[in-house]
């Protein structure tokens, strides 16, 4: 069940909130996030932080703007190179 | 622009891969849709690229030779009328013309609000398991798993493999019926559950039955959760909380078409046929089975979509998982105090932060959503109804179109699909 560890798989560097990240392809928007500081996605209608939930694209807490792109789910998105990803947290 | 096919199938997991195969290599011309990127759908997230899971595998393999199209990111927003689906796909949409449907589209996770719920880290079990299959980093991060039943210990299982702690598993269900379950269980074919029990064994992580999640604390993100263990409060810290109390069906879409659904799954005769004509459901929509129901349905819909002969075997195979669902349903239902974790500040809907307190009152969803705006957000109640319909037994609502958040130019059917417009698109 281990994987190995990613030797092979190719990397992508995006952007989240502007800050560089670099994940092997595949991975998430959703799970790129977690490697910044804040696992947070937006903030809520009283300003506290909200983060993803489901992983699956039911509860729309990870709605962010990609590529200019409004309302796109995270975690229903692939990293892709120069991706800019903004949160509205 | 639009698309037609003989068979679509909405949802490309075990079901609906097993369904387009069948369909596929009869002869018929299938198209399938998913709102993901790849298919595989929830129980294979990243096979197909990682090839790791054998039967993920043997299927993926068998679908991209089978001659079904496949669309990824393309997700079903309505219908406007019989035998045409509109899709949304990125920041484009289409509109299909179908023969027939096979509807496919999965189950999701049930949801209960306690307090510190909507802090950040703290996710569904499988929502937090189907990120680690995503490339989420856990190595080295504590976890804490609270919920019931097989998948537990799937995702604990999944955590464990990527280098993430396991902290504790908090199963809500009292030990006898979850002994006399997971006894139950070696009679079934419910192979991956199995293997799952299996590994949370061999990484030998605390796990309590009669235990569940009291609250979730921490400033600005989760820092520690508060659990009942058998009566006993304890306090671990962690990193992440994964909470969910097992799966319901996505019905919205077959609500939408119109296909009658009863005790939360939808209705089908022996050739899985809906009420709807022509309009087949398979997997986890027929009440929550697992990977072996969703295969199985999904050949048996595949043939009978074609006109197909249905072997003996399938049969007699669909009959013994069905047994299976029928104790995992039984072994799920969330028991009585998880009705009561959430105080009257504590938001039942995350959409438009609606407390439970604003619901005083309120007899039913349809008031709820009138006077408070539960289930009147993004994500259109999948997350809040569901947990109203445990908490205070309020049954679903009918689905109205868009089933899922689309663009207005989504929801126009283009002119030459549509049979009663003459509109130039
Ligand atoms: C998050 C999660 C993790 C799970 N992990 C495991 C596991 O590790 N082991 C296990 O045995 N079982 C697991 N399960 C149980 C799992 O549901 C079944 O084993 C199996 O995946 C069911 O197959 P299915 O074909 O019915 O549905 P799914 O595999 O759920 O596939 C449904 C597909 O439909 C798509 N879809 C839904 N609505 C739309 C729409 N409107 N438009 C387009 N596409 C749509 C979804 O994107 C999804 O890919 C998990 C379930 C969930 C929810
Ligand atoms: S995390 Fe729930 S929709 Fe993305």
């Amino acid at each position: 069940m281990r994987e190995p560890a990613s030797k092979a798989t190719p990397l992508v560097t995006l952007r989240i909130n502007g800050r560089a990240v670099t994940v092997p392809v595949g991975t998430s928007v959703a799970a790129a996030l977690a490697m910044t500081d804040r696992f947070v996605s937006r903030a809520d209608l009283s300003g506290r932080p909200r983060g993803p939930l489901c992983g699956m694209g039911v509860c729309f807490e990870c709605r962010a703007t990609i590529d200019g792109v409004p309302e796109v789910l995270m975690c229903l998105t692939p990293c892709r190179e120069d991706q800019e990803v903004v949160t509205d947290a | 622009m639009r698309e037609a096919c003989d068979l679509v199938v909405v949802g490309a997991g075990p079901g609906g891969l097993a369904a387009a195969c069948r369909a596929a290599e009869a002869g018929l011309d299938v198209l399938v849709l998913d709102a993901q990127p790849e298919p595989g759908g929830q129980v294979w997230r990243g096979e197909a690229r990682k090839g790791a899971n054998r039967l993920a595998r043997r299927w993926l393999t068998r679908f991209a030779a089978s001659g079904a199209r496949f669309r990824p990111g393309a997700r079903v927003v309505a219908a406007p009328q019989p035998g045409v689906l509109l899709v949304e796909e990125g920041s484009s949409s289409f509109a299909v013309r179908y023969g027939r449907a096979v509807l496919a589209t999965g189950a999701r996770e049930r949801f209960l609000p306690f307090p510190g719920w909507t802090l950040p880290g703290v996710l569904g079990v499988s929502g937090l398991q189907v990120l680690v299959k995503d490339g989420f980093p856990i190595r080295g991060k504590r976890v804490v798993l609270a919920g019931t039943g097989p998948l537990l210990l799937a995702a604990a299982a999944t955590i464990h493999a990527h280098g993430g702690e396991v902290l504790y598993i908090a199963e809500q269900a009292s030990a006898a019926s979850h002994w006399g379950f997971a006894l139950q269980l070696w009679r079934h074919p419910a192979r991956l559950l199995q293997g799952a029990l299996m590994s949370a064994a061999l990484i030998s992580v605390p796990t309590s039955t009669d235990a569940w999640v009291i609250a979730a604390e921490g400033e600005g993100r989760v820092e520690s959760v508060r659990l009942s263990v058998r009566g006993r409060e304890e306090q671990p810290r962690c990193d992440y909380l994964g909470a969910a109390y097992g799966l319901v069906p996505n019905l919205e879409v077959a609500r939408m078409l119109g296909c009658e659904t009863s005790a939360s799954a939808v209705v089908v005769n022996e050739r899985l046929e809906t009420r709807v004509p022509k309009v087949h459901a398979v997997g986890e929509l027929l009440g929550i089975g697992g990977v072996d129901q969703a295969l199985v349905t999904g050949e048996l819909a595949g043939l009978a979509a074609a006109e197909q002969p249905i072997p003996v075997e399938l049969e007699h195979t669909w009959h013994r998982v069905h047994a299976f669902a029928a104790q995992l349903a039984l072994h799920d239902a969330p028991r009585a105090e998880l009705r009561r974790l959430a105080t009257p500040d504590t938001l039942l809907c995350r959409c438009e932060d609606v407390p439970m307190s604003a619901l005083e009152g309120c007899q039913n969803l349809r008031e709820a959503r009138l006077y408070a705006r539960l289930g009147m957000g993004a994500c259109q109640g999948r997350t809040c109804g569901t947990a109203a319909q445990t908490l205070f037994g309020w049954p679903g609502e009918d689905v109205r179109p868009p089933c899922l958040p689309a663009r207005i130019g989504s929801l126009r059917l283009p002119s030459d699909v549509s049979s009663t417009h003459t509109r130039e698109s």
